[in-house]
């Protein structure tokens, strides 16, 4: 037997494994990609997804997705409470959301809300997770990064 | 010393620079701050992985169409490599997760997709592993690895294809213009370093596994004792 080789007499049947494989992997890959896989798992709903889902949406666990609304926030620390609209640009729907949003919460932001819908037309949600998109800009306002330091470094301690 | 160490020297002085300029020159993230510098380490980690897997699926097509030892054991090499940048990309990603998105892990299509991609290639290893004939641990890697290779493109175009949490590709379009050039340059540092890994462990294994196959077969067991073909 050759050190550097696996039999020779077994290439054949190797050979037809790999077209075998190849076509096998390159259907599944197919199937995923073409297979309109998206149609049944979808990973949140926009607004208009969930108003089509009219009284369905209620009482089961939902992601909504879209734009939290200029102007709209209102943030209560002291009872841990959150309310916000959610836009698609046309379509709005309230959001109730228990506990502090995250950091990179703001007006104008993108998010994903887990949660569910309920009779009043409010979503309720537990989960609130910001959706950062593919840009990453340089500060804007004037600010450098040192003073931005020094300004974090003097609200570390409070 | 061979080329590969040079390769590897080089790559971690890349990676000094690429950090150093990512860390102390490039501007902060105007939203993420200073989290948003878990770019220069997330997104190469994330590209070299998909690039050592997809050597992975090379080497395994070429495993099965010759039949050589040099290419399965570049299967393992770079699917060994693959495993361990995967696994970094994971844990990076929840790092830079939680004060962005304010959650270490989401089963998001891009997230999900990622988490069985390490799953599928640690079983790559796995079946290697179990397998101990040398001839026929050459099919079954290779088998393996591009069943699993399927997962990579899925990965990459996952974001395209459906929504997830996890933003879109980034490209110098979207980048601001100053962390264009450390992003670059640890994008490199990350391939240099991890061709160098495979390269290493491709001598190691190919060595190791030439030593396996030409080992003569050990004797046949006395008929006594052989379970075969026994009548009960």
């Amino acid at each position: 037997m050759s050190a550097t080789t696996a039999n020779p007499s077994a290439q054949g049947t190797r050979r037809v494994f790999l077209v075998v494989t190849l076509l096998v992997a390159a259907s599944a890959l197919g199937f995923i990609a073409f297979g309109n896989m998206g149609e049944n798992l979808v990973y949140y709903w926009d607004v208009g997804q969930l108003r089509e889902a009219g009284d369905k949406a209620i009482g089961s666990t939902i992601r909504l997705g879209g734009v939290v609304k200029e102007g709209t926030v209102d943030w209560r620390p002291d009872e841990s409470h959150l309310e916000f609209i959610i836009t698609d640009g046309s379509q709005e729907v309230p959001v109730e959301c228990s506990g502090a949003p995250p950091q990179m919460f703001r007006e104008g932001i993108g998010v994903v809300v887990e949660g569910t819908m309920t009779p009043s037309g409010t979503f309720t949600s537990e989960r609130l997770m910001v959706k950062h998109s593919n840009e990453y800009k340089a500060p804007e306002d004037g600010m450098s990064a040192d003073e931005r330091k020094q300004l974090y470094r003097t609200v570390e301690d409070l | 010393m061979r080329w590969e160490h040079g390769l590897l020297a080089i790559g971690f002085v890349l990676l000094a620079i690429g950090h150093g300029m990512g860390l102390f020159m490039a501007p902060e993230e105007a939203m993420m701050r200073e989290a948003g510098r878990i770019l220069y380490a997330h997104v190469p980690t994330a590209w070299v992985a998909l690039v050592t897997l997809t050597l992975s699926f090379f080497a395994a097509v070429g495993a099965l169409w010759t039949g050589r030892y040099g290419w399965d054991a570049a299967v393992e090499a770079t699917a060994e490599t693959g495993v361990v940048l995967t696994a970094l990309l994971l844990f990076q990603g929840s790092m830079w997760a939680k004060p962005t998105w304010g959650y270490y892990w989401d089963w998001d299509p891009r997230l999900t997709t990622s988490a069985i991609l390490l799953v599928l290639f640690v079983g790559v290893l796995v079946v290697r592993r179990v397998v101990s004939d040398p001839e026929r641990r050459l099919t079954v890697t290779a088998i393996a690895t591009i069943v699993a290779f399927v997962d990579v493109p899925v990965v990459y175009f996952g974001v395209k294809w459906w929504r997830s949490l996890h933003q879109e590709w980034s490209s110098p379009q979207t980048v601001d213009s100053t962390m264009v050039m450390p992003l670059r340059i640890a994008a490199f540092a990350m391939l240099f370093i991890s061709l160098a890994i495979c390269v290493i462990r491709w001598r190691t294994i190919l060595a190791t596994v030439q030593a396996e196959a030409t080992a003569p077969d050990l004797p046949a067991l006395p008929a006594e004792l052989s379970l075969a073909e026994k009548e009960v």
